[in-house]
C-alpha cells in the first residue's frame, strides 16, 4: 500500500506508538522534509507488510539513500515503494538491491537512483521473483559500463545515457518479454549504437524502429497468428457462432493499453498474451472470446447520446457481470480461469477523500457477482449483489434490466470526489473484457461503402469462342435466357517446368500420395471367375463342377478365378475460381505467396495425382465482368495430355474480376457431359461466394449457382466444391448441399485438394 | 420352442430399449403393412440399428442382419453349396432364409458392399419378391412376412460409395439424425444409468463436436460414443477422462481440434 504526505502530521492513535515512531524517525536521521513528512505512515505500512527485524533494515536503507548526496528523489521513492517490495520478494531481496546502489554509486552513473526507485516496485511485480531481480541488476550494471563514454583517455567518464531509458521503460517491456528477451534486446542497442551515445539512447526509450521489430521478436507468449484455426474452431464449437478475428499489437502503446473490441469486422484482440496468474495465453483468448461471443448472444445495444459517462461505466459494469455470469452457467469450467483474472481489489484500497473511487467501486461490485467469496463487507455491494442475482434468478435477464440496476446503484453509491481527475486505476482493468463499443450506438450517419473498380488482366485479345447461357432469377422463380456471355479462350503459357519445380518442392507430400495411390489400385481388382488357369480355386465353380461330375453330367473344367485391374470408370473436371480475391496474400505467409500461387500447386499436385490414378480429366479457370463478359480459360482439356502444354498454361495463371459460378458450373459440365463415363465429378476450387460487379443482389448468383448445381445433378454430374473461405458454411451449403469441404488453413491446401479427391473417389 | 421355428436364433426375445424420435414407429409399422422395403439414412451410431431391432420385436418378426462388407459376395446372401460326407449340401444364405421363412432381413451398411454383390436384392423389391437362386435353380417366392431394410450413411461424400440411382428407388427412406438434446439425454440416462446432470454436459460437448463438421472432422460425436463416456463416468472413471477416451481419443488426431475439445471438456465439467 503505497503511503502519502500528510502535511497536516495526523494525530498519533497513542502517545505510546507516537514514541516509537520518534525513535524511528532519530533512526532515519534525514534532513528532507519531504521525506519527513511521509515517514510516519510509510513506516506503517513498512511494520504491517514486512514485519520485525526488516523494519529496521528498512529504515536503516532509506538512512543510507537520504545521504547518498543524490537528492531527496531515491529516499522518497524508497520509502513508498519497498514495504509492498519487499513483501513480494521476501527477505534478502534488501541487501542484493543496497549491494547493486553501492556499485552504481561509485560510477558516474548514480544520477539514475531516483528514476530507479521511481520504477523499482512496477519492475519488481513484472519479475516477481528475487533471482531475477539480482539478474535484472546485473543487466543495469553491464548497460551502465558498455554504455558510459569515457572521454580524455579514461579520465573522464560521461554517464550513460541509455541507462536511465532502459530503467524507465523496463517495468513496461517486463509485461511482454522475459528477462532474456529483454536482455537480448539490450545486447543488441549496446553492440549496434556502441559509437553513438545518443541514438542508442533512442533505442532504450524504444524510439527507433529496428528497437521496435527487435523487441518484437523478442516477446513471447501465445501469438494470435499462429492461432487463429483453435480460436476458430473454439468459436464455432463452443458458441456456434465464427467471428473474424483481427489483431492489434500492444507493445508500443505506451498511454493506454488497448482494450479488445467488437465491431462489424470481427472481433479485434491483442496480437500476444503472455501466461499470468496461472492462466495459459491460449485460456486468455479463450476467455476474451467467450465474453465476446457471450456479449454477441446476450447484450442488445442502447443509445448512447445523453448516458453520463458515470452511467455508462455503471451500466457496462453491470452487464459485464450478467454476460459473465451466464457463460459460466453455461460453462462452469470457465470459473477458475475467470477468476484468476478478474483483479479482487482490496476493500480499503481506495481513499475516497483524496482519489475518485468509481472504478474501484464497480470494479469489487463486478468481483462480488462472480465470487461468492469475495470477503467484501460494503452494504451496497452487498445489496446490489444480491439484487443482481435475485433478477437472474429466473431468467437470463437482459441489457434493460442492468441499465435500471446500475442507474439505482449510481444514486445510491455517489461521492463527491467520483468526479475528481485522479481515478484510482490500480486493479480495476479486468484484462478479458472488451471495451463494450458495441454495446452503445450513437446517431451517426453510415460511411458510403466504397465501390471497388474491378481490377485484373486486362482481357486478352486473343481468339475466343462465344457462348449463351440461360442465367435463374429465383425472384420469379425462372430462367433469363441468353442472358451471359461466355468467352472461352486457351489459356496464355508460361514456363512449364514451373510445375515441375513445384512437384520437386512438395517432395515429402509427393511421396505419401505416392504410397496412397499404391493402395487405392489393390481395391480396384476386379474377380475373373470360370477361368481356366487362374491365381487361385473359385470355390463355388469347383463345387458346382464336382457336382455335375458325380450326378454324371458334363461338367466344366473352368473352376479357376483371377484377379485384373479395373480401370476406374469416372471422369473429372477441376474448376478454378480466377476471380481478384485470388490475388491476396495468405495470411502468415511470406509476401510472395499468395492464394493464387498456392492454388497453383495444389492443382498441379491434384493433377499429377489423377494423371497416376489414370482417370481423364479437364483443368479450367473462370471469372467474369459483368454477364456480359464471363471467361473461361481452358487449361488441360479430357483428351490432351498431363504434358508441358497444359502445364504450361497452369503456370501463367493471372487472377482478376469476380466470380460468377453458375455460367462457369454449366459451361464445365457442358463438356462433361461429353465424357461417356460411369461417374462424373466436377470439383470446384473457389475463395468466396458468388458475385459480380453488375448483381447488388448477392442471393441472385447464389440461388443461380445452386440451380446450376440442379440441373448437373440431373444429368448425372455430382459437384463438389472446395472453398478456402472459412466462413463460407451458410452459403455453401444453399449451392452445394452436403457435397463441400472448407480448408480453414489456405497453407494446407496443396495437401488437402488430393487428399480431397481421393476419398471422393475411393 | 417350436422345433419347426427355423428363425428361432433370430427372434428377438426381449423388447430392446429404443426411443422414439419422432414418429418413425408407426411409419415403419405403416411401411411394413404394406410390405415396403425400407432404407434407414443417417450418420454412424445415431439409433438405426438399435430402431429395426426394436421394429422387429414390436412386429415379433425374427431380425436377420448382415453386416456388408467389400469382400462380401452375392453368396453370402443368397447360399451356396457345400460339401459334406455324403455329397453336396445347399445351405440359405440369410437373405434367403429371411426371405423363405418370413424375417426380416436387415443389410447393414449396404454401401460397403460391392454393386454386383447387392443386385440380387432387386427383384425382391418390387412386387415380384422373388429371389432367384441360379446355383441352385431354385425361385423363391418371398414369405407373405419378409421385409428387407438396408442402412446407408450418407454422410461418405465420396461418388463411388453412393448407391445406384435403381437400387435407391425402391425403397421407402427414413431420415434419421442424432437425437434432439432432449431425447438424446433420455437416452444416456436409460442406458447407463447417469444421472441428468451429468447427460447435460455431455450432451453440449456432442452438439459442439457436430460443429466441426466440415472443420476438420469428418463425423461428429455419435450417440453411441456418448453412450460409451456415460458408461465409462457410471462405471466411476472421471468425467475428464472418460470423455477423452469415448469422444476425444476415436474421433481425431487433428491437433487444433483435438484442444478444442479438451477445451471444452474442462469448461463443461468443472
Ligand atoms: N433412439 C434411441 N433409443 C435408444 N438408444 C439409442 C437411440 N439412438 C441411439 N441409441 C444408442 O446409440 C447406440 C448406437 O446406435 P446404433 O448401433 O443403432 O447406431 P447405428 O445408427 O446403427 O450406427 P451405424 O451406422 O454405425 O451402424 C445404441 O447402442 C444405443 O445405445
Ligand atoms: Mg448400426
Amino acid at each position: 500500500m503505497p503511503c502519502s504526505p500528510d502535511p497536516g502530521s495526523a494525530p498519533p492513535d497513542t502517545p505510546d506508538t507516537d514514541r516509537l515512531t520518534e525513535d524511528w524517525r532519530r533512526r532515519f536521521d534525514c534532513a528532507f522534509d519531504t521525506a519527513q513528512s511521509i515517514f510516519a505512515d510509510c513506516l506503517t505500512a513498512a511494520q504491517e507488510q514486512l514485519g520485525g527485524a526488516s523494519v529496521a533494515a528498512y529504515v536503516d536503507a532509506a538512512r543510507f539513500l537520504c545521504k547518498l548526496g543524490r537528492g531527496a528523489e531515491p529516499v522518497l521513492a524508497f520509502l513508498e515503494g519497498w514495504p509492498a517490495i519487499g513483501a513480494l520478494l521476501g527477505p534478502g531481496s534488501l541487501e542484493i538491491v543496497l549491494a547493486w546502489v553501492r556499485t552504481i554509486q561509485r560510477t558516474s552513473n548514480g544520477d539514475v537512483l531516483g528514476a530507479f526507485f521511481q520504477a523499482l516496485p512496477a519492475t519488481a511485480t513484472s519479475l516477481g521473483s528475487r533471482e531475477l531481480l539480482e539478474a535484472y541488476l546485473e543487466l543495469l550494471t553491464e548497460v551502465a559500463q558498455r554504455s558510459s563514454v569515457s572521454i580524455h583517455r579514461g579520465h573522464a567518464i560521461l554517464p550513460s545515457q541509455a541507462l536511465p531509458e532502459l530503467v524507465r521503460i523496463a517495468p513496461r517491456l517486463l509485461q511482454q518479454v522475459n528477462l532474456q528477451g529483454l536482455r537480448t534486446w539490450a545486447a543488441h542497442g549496446l553492440r549496434h549504437y556502441a559509437r553513438n551515445p545518443e541514438r542508442q539512447a533512442g533505442y532504450f526509450a524504444m524510439r527507433s524502429a529496428d528497437s521496435r521489430a527487435l523487441f518484437q521478436s523478442q516477446r513471447q507468449g501465445t501469438l494470435l497468428r499462429t492461432h487463429e484455426r483453435p480460436m476458430d474452431l473454439y468459436l464455432r464449437a463452443l458458441w456456434d457462432d465464427p467471428v473474424a478475428l483481427i489483431s492489434y499489437s500492444e507493445a508500443f502503446d505506451e498511454l493506454r493499453r488497448p482494450q479488445p473490441y467488437a465491431d462489424a469486422r470481427g472481433f479485434h484482440l491483442p496480437d500476444l498474451r503472455v501466461d499470468r496468474d496461472g492462466v495459459s495465453g491460449l485460456d486468455q483468448y479463450r476467455l476474451i472470446l467467450a465474453h465476446l461471443a457471450a456479449h454477441r448472444r446476450f447484450t442488445r445495444s442502447l443509445t448512447a447520446d445523453n448516458v453520463s459517462p458515470f452511467r455508462r461505466l455503471c451500466i457496462e459494469t453491470f452487464e459485464d457481470a450478467r454476460v459473465d455470469t451466464l457463460l459460466l452457467k453455461r460453462f462452469p469450467g470457465l470459473r477458475r480461469p475467470l477468476l484468476a483474472l478478474h483483479p479482487r481489489p482490496e476493500e480499503h484500497a481506495c481513499d475516497p477523500a483524496r482519489e475518485s473511487c468509481i472504478r474501484h467501486r464497480l470494479t469489487m461490485l463486478s468481483r462480488a457477482i462472480l465470487d461468492p467469496d469475495h470477503g467484501y463487507r460494503n452494504p451496497l455491494i452487498l445489496k446490489f449483489t444480491g439484487a443482481f442475482h435475485e433478477r437472474l434468478r429466473q431468467t437470463a435477464g437482459d441489457t434493460s434490466d442492468m441499465v435500471e440496476l446500475a442507474t439505482e446503484y449510481l444514486i445510491e453509491s455517489r461521492l463527491p470526489s467520483d468526479a475528481f481527475a485522479n481515478i484510482r486505476f490500480a486493479d480495476t482493468e479486468v484484462p478479458y473484457r472488451d471495451d463494450n463499443r458495441h454495446l452503445w450506438h450513437f446517431i451517426e450517419i453510415d460511411d458510403a461503402s466504397d465501390f471497388d473498380a474491378a481490377s485484373g488482366p486486362a482481357p486478352a485479345a486473343q481468339s475466343s469462342v462465344v457462348y449463351h447461357y440461360p442465367e435463374w432469377d429465383y425472384t420469379t422463380q425462372s430462367y433469363l435466357a441468353d442472358w451471359v456471355s461466355l468467352y472461352e479462350h486457351l489459356h496464355p503459357r508460361g514456363q512449364g517446368e514451373d510445375i515441375e519445380r513445384l512437384l520437386h518442392k512438395h517432395a515429402p507430400l509427393v511421396k505419401r500420395l505416392e504410397r496412397v495411390l499404391a493402395r487405392l489400385t489393390p481395391q480396384d481388382r476386379e474377380r475373373l471367375r470360370r477361368q481356366e488357369d487362374g491365381s487361385e480355386l473359385d470355390l463355388d465353380w469347383a463345387v458346382r463342377s464336382w457336382i455335375d461330375r458325380r450326378s454324371r453330367r458334363t461338367c466344366d473344367q473352368r473352376v479357376n478365378q483371377s484377379f485384373r485391374q479395373v480401370r476406374r470408370d469416372l471422369a473429372v473436371s477441376l474448376l478454378l475460381d480466377l476471380s481478384a480475391s485470388l490475388q491476396d496474400p495468405v495470411r502468415g505467409g511470406d509476401s510472395t505467396q499468395t492464394i493464387l500461387s498456392l492454388a497453383q500447386e495444389a492443382v498441379a499436385l491434384l493433377a499429377w495425382a489423377i494423371d497416376r490414378l489414370g482417370d481423364p480429366f479437364a483443368i479450367a479457370g473462370f471469372h467474369s465482368n459483368t454477364r456480359h463478359e464471363a471467361r473461361y480459360w481452358h487449361i488441360k482439356g479430357f483428351s490432351e495430355a498431363w504434358r508441358d502444354e497444359p502445364r504450361a498454361r497452369l503456370a501463367a495463371l493471372e487472377a482478376g474480376y469476380s466470380t460468377r459460378m453458375g455460367v462457369a458450373l454449366r459451361h464445365a459440365g457442358h463438356y462433361l457431359s461429353g465424357q461417356k463415363k460411369d461417374k462424373r465429378l466436377l470439383l470446384i476450387l473457389t475463395d468466396g461466394q458468388p458475385a459480380d460487379i453488375d448483381v447488388s443482389d448477392p442471393d441472385l448468383l447464389l440461388n443461380d449457382a445452386r440451380q446450376a448445381v440442379l440441373e448437373l445433378e440431373r444429368d448425372g454430374i455430382l459437384c463438389h466444391c472446395i472453398s478456402l473461405d472459412p466462413h463460407a458454411d451458410d452459403y455453401v451449403r444453399k449451392i452445394f448441399g452436403k457435397q463441400f469441404s472448407i480448408i480453414d488453413r489456405v497453407e494446407r491446401l496443396p495437401e488437402r485438394l488430393p487428399e480431397i479427391f481421393l476419398t471422393l473417389t475411393t | 420352442m417350436d422345433p419347426s421355428d427355423v428363425l428361432h436364433d433370430y427372434r428377438v426375445d426381449r423388447e430392446p430399449y429404443y426411443r422414439p424420435q419422432t414418429d418413425e414407429v408407426e411409419l415403419f409399422l405403416a411401411a411394413y403393412e404394406k410390405r415396403l422395403p425400407v432404407m434407414l439414412k443417417g450418420p454412424t451410431g445415431c439409433g438405426k440399428s438399435r430402431f429395426v431391432e426394436y421394429m422387429a420385436w414390436k412386429l415379433g418378426r425374427p431380425l436377420l442382419t448382415v453386416a456388408c462388407n467389400e469382400d462380401m459376395t452375392a453368396a453370402d446372401l443368397v447360399g451356396r453349396w457345400l460339401l459334406d460326407t455324403d455329397g453336396t449340401r445347399w445351405q440359405d444364405g440369410l437373405l434367403t432364409l429371411a426371405a423363405r421363412h418370413g424375417g426380416i432381413c436387415y443389410l447393414d451398411e449396404i454401401v460397403e458392399a460391392r454393386q454386383d454383390s447387392t443386385v440380387v436384392i432387386h427383384p425382391l423389391t418390387d412386387h415380384r419378391r422373388q429371389l432367384p437362386l441360379d446355383k441352385k435353380g431354385e425361385l423363391v417366392q418371398a414369405h407373405p412376412d419378409f421385409q428387407l431394410v438396408i442402412s446407408y450413411n450418407p454422410g461418405y461424400q465420396s461418388v463411388m460409395k453412393d448407391l445406384k440411382q435403381s437400387t435407391k428407388q425402391r425403397f421407402t427412406a427414413f431420415r434419421f439424425d442424432y437425437p434432439s438434446p432432449d431425447v438424446e439425454a433420455e437416452i444416456l440416462v436409460r442406458e447407463t444409468g447417469i444421472d441428468p446432470a451429468t447427460a447435460s454436459p455431455l450432451i453440449e460437448l456432442a452438439k459442439s463436436a457436430r460443429r466441426l463438421k466440415g472443420h476438420g472432422l469428418d463425423e461428429g460425436i455419435s450417440t453411441r460414443l456418448l453412450v460409451y463416456a456415460a458408461s465409462l463416468m457410471a462405471g466411476g472413471v472421471p468425467a475428464a477422462r472418460a470423455c477423452r477416451m469415448a469422444l476425444v481419443d476415436p474421433l481425431t488426431d487433428d491437433d487444433d481440434i483435438r484442444a478444442t475439445l479438451e477445451h471444452a471438456i474442462d469448461a463443461l465439467f468443472p
